[in-house]
């Protein structure tokens, strides 16, 4: 409905710059983005930029506050903590174990629930009611709660969380998969492919599951995010990554008896926790404006 | 409405038969013997391990071994505690309770305080308030809760002294449990200063639980009741000249509240997960921390037993919010 009368016709955007023709409107959705890549450069210079190392304990400074209250120094920027080792440094090393964390569970939930979902709603009857029902008895169980009865099954640890969450966030992965390959099945374009002869596999994974990828996206944002949550809430309960790790949840677990006598223990990590969520959670705001088409009209 | 009601319940056992075979497998996936991890680390000889094998059914086939269990779990044995020796039903119903009372409180004020917060900011969209309460709402949903239990513990149990740091009741106070619920049961004592003492108790492990549902709960309203403010019957009783109050409280509202009905049901896995977490911090006697604490003790039957009533309740829940949606929705109901 434009008013403007143009005289050459412009040639549409690609996918791509629409796509970030919509992402930088949202505010918040490039902080976001900057924050995280922000994020990413810490964990990747984390040598070059801590001025410590994340292990070594200094023995004359235990507990010593962070730099401009009272008793603290330039030496320790944000202070130390109750082993002396330099509270900043471990900060700059822990988001290394969070980048991971989401990327390996994101990674490891993605592929198994693409499968089963893109399975379930191929191939339909019996095999999809199967999964289905498994993935709904998932839900019937509070997300941490599972992850920590799996962690109790197979033991604590950083690798065994991971794989826990993982587990955790298959059903959502799963019922988006599926529900988005059956619309996407029983439109022409399949047909099409179908007629010319393209096998099952071909069909699945070259023909629908690009246009299933969307929601996928925002997904994985939301779930990349909720993973360093509960990652840190596993360490923080003992049960994800042990001490002398500087996992952001595990340095929390560590500092909670701390907590009424040195506040910069506790504060510092559970910041970094929050940024690096709402970062990513702004992001995924954003990235589901700029993909649902729904949005984009209004 | 029978029809729907009946096909609802007819979900409901498959996924109930589910939970119990995965509850059943969770004790036989544990690495190690069975009967090792339940006489804990002073070990059994072995004609005891034997007698024990035989007595707790582990020499039968799997399929008679799942039967046992679950005609156990139908007539409520849910095995007993390897620790206390007491029924794990027993255990549980003594600390639900408390659990109960801190969700019920969390889920009333995210309600009262989530769904007002998205009205406003909805009606009117993007001024300061909108931009503030749902930057809050985001912050809200991205919150460790875990830390922000240990902020609030700093502030105003370190700083100001206001409220205690953990229990449900001061120790000053005793009085036998009626309904389970430390608010109601001061009441009914009527010693002087219980009632307060259980309030202040309350208070940091309520905000804390109720974060993450306050944030969902407040986003989805707003984005509920910005889809049926642009809807056609709202801008027709626009026009008939009804008061904007009228036209958002009665018109908006009613539909608008339909998702946000079903979020609220789907906090109550939030809310056991959030439980875990809160009632360890607060050392808030319910069945998260007990939980925990079965599992660092090896507890198996008490974790078994555990997961297998949470699910369950999370499952009734479920069913319940379901039921009341296709009461509220004739769309739903009709819809099979």
């Amino acid at each position: 409905m434009s008013t403007t009368v143009n005289t050459t016709a412009q040639a549409p955007p690609g996918p791509l710059r629409e796509f970030w023709l919509y992402f930088r409107e949202n505010r918040g959705a490039v902080a976001g983005l900057i924050v995280f890549v922000l994020v990413c450069l810490m964990a990747l210079f984390a040598d070059m930029i801590a001025p410590h190392s994340p292990t070594q304990q200094y023995r004359e400074a235990f507990l010593q506050p962070p730099f401009w209250a009272e008793g603290g120094s330039s030496r320790f920027l944000l202070g130390t903590d109750a082993v002396g080792r330099d509270i900043l440094s471990r900060l700059i090393y822990g988001s290394r174990y969070s980048l991971i964390i989401g990327t390996i569970v994101v990674s490891l939930s993605l592929t198994v629930g693409i499968a089963l979902g893109l399975i379930a709603g191929y191939v339909r009857g019996s095999t999809e009611t199967l999964i289905m029902r498994a993935m709904d008895m998932m839900l019937a169980f509070p997300s941490l709660l599972l992850a920590v009865v799996i962690v109790a099954i197979l033991g604590p640890g950083l690798f065994n969380a991971m794989l826990a969450i993982s587990i955790v966030y298959l059903p959502h992965l799963v019922r988006l998969t599926r529900a988005a390959a059956i619309t996407e099945l029983g439109k022409d374009y399949v047909t099409a492919s179908r007629v010319s002869g393209a096998g099952t596999l071909r069909l699945m994974i070259i023909t629908v599951l690009p246009n299933c990828m969307a929601p996928l996206i925002v997904q994985s944002t939301l779930s990349f995010s909720s993973a360093i949550l509960d990652a840190a809430a596993l360490g923080f309960l003992g049960m994800g990554a042990q001490p002398p790790t500087p996992e952001w949840g595990t340095m929390l677990a560590e500092a909670r008896e701390f907590v009424l006598r040195a506040w910069w223990v506790v504060t510092f990590p559970g910041l970094a926790i929050l940024v690096t969520v709402l970062a990513l959670n702004l992001l995924g705001d954003g990235l589901r404006d700029a993909l649902d088409p729904r949005l984009k009209r209004q | 409405m029978l029809r729907f009601v009946l096909h609802r319940l007819g979900l409901v056992i498959p996924t109930f038969v589910g939970i119990t075979l995965l509850t059943f497998a969770m004790i036989r996936l544990v690495p190690g013997d069975p009967i090792e991890l339940l006489a804990g680390e002073r070990g059994v000889s072995p004609e005891r391990h034997a007698e024990l094998r035989a007595q707790y059914g582990f020499d039968q086939p799997l399929l008679v071994q799942y039967w046992d269990y679950i005609s156990g779990v139908l007539t409520g044995d849910l095995g007993k505690s390897i620790v206390t020796k007491q029924p794990v039903l027993d255990e549980f119903f003594t600390l639900f309770p408390a659990t109960l009372e801190l969700s019920t409180c969390a889920i009333i004020l995210a309600v009262l305080i989530g769904v007002p917060v998205g009205i406003i900011a909805a009606v009117r969209r993007g001024s300061i308030f909108d931009h503030v309460s749902m930057g809050t709402a985001l912050t809200g949903f991205s919150m460790p809760i875990f830390w922000w239990a240990l902020l609030l513990i700093i502030l105003f149990s370190g700083i100001l002294g206001w409220t205690p740091v953990s229990g449900r009741i001061s120790l000053l106070y005793f009085f036998e449990p009626v309904t389970g619920f430390m608010l109601i049961d001061s009441l009914l004592s009527g010693q002087e200063g219980a009632f307060t003492s259980a309030l202040r108790h309350l208070i940091l492990p309520t905000v804390v639980l109720s974060t993450v549902p306050l944030a969902v709960i407040a986003r989805q309203t707003r984005s509920a009741m910005l889809e049926v403010l642009g809807e056609d019957y709202v801008r027709t009783a626009r026009a008939k000249g009804l008061p904007p109050r009228r036209v958002i409280g009665v018109h908006a509202l009613r539909n608008a509240l339909i998702p946000v009905i079903t979020v609220i049901g789907l906090q109550v896995g939030v809310l056991f997960s959030g439980t875990v977490l809160t009632e360890s911090i607060f050392s808030w006697p319910g069945i998260g921390k007990w939980l925990l604490d079965s599992i660092a003790r090896r507890d198996y039957p008490s974790v078994q037993g555990g997961i297998l009533l949470i699910a369950t309740t999370v499952i009734v829940i479920n069913l319940l919010v379901d039921l009341v949606y296709g009461l509220v929705n004739p769309r739903i109901r009709h819809h099979r």
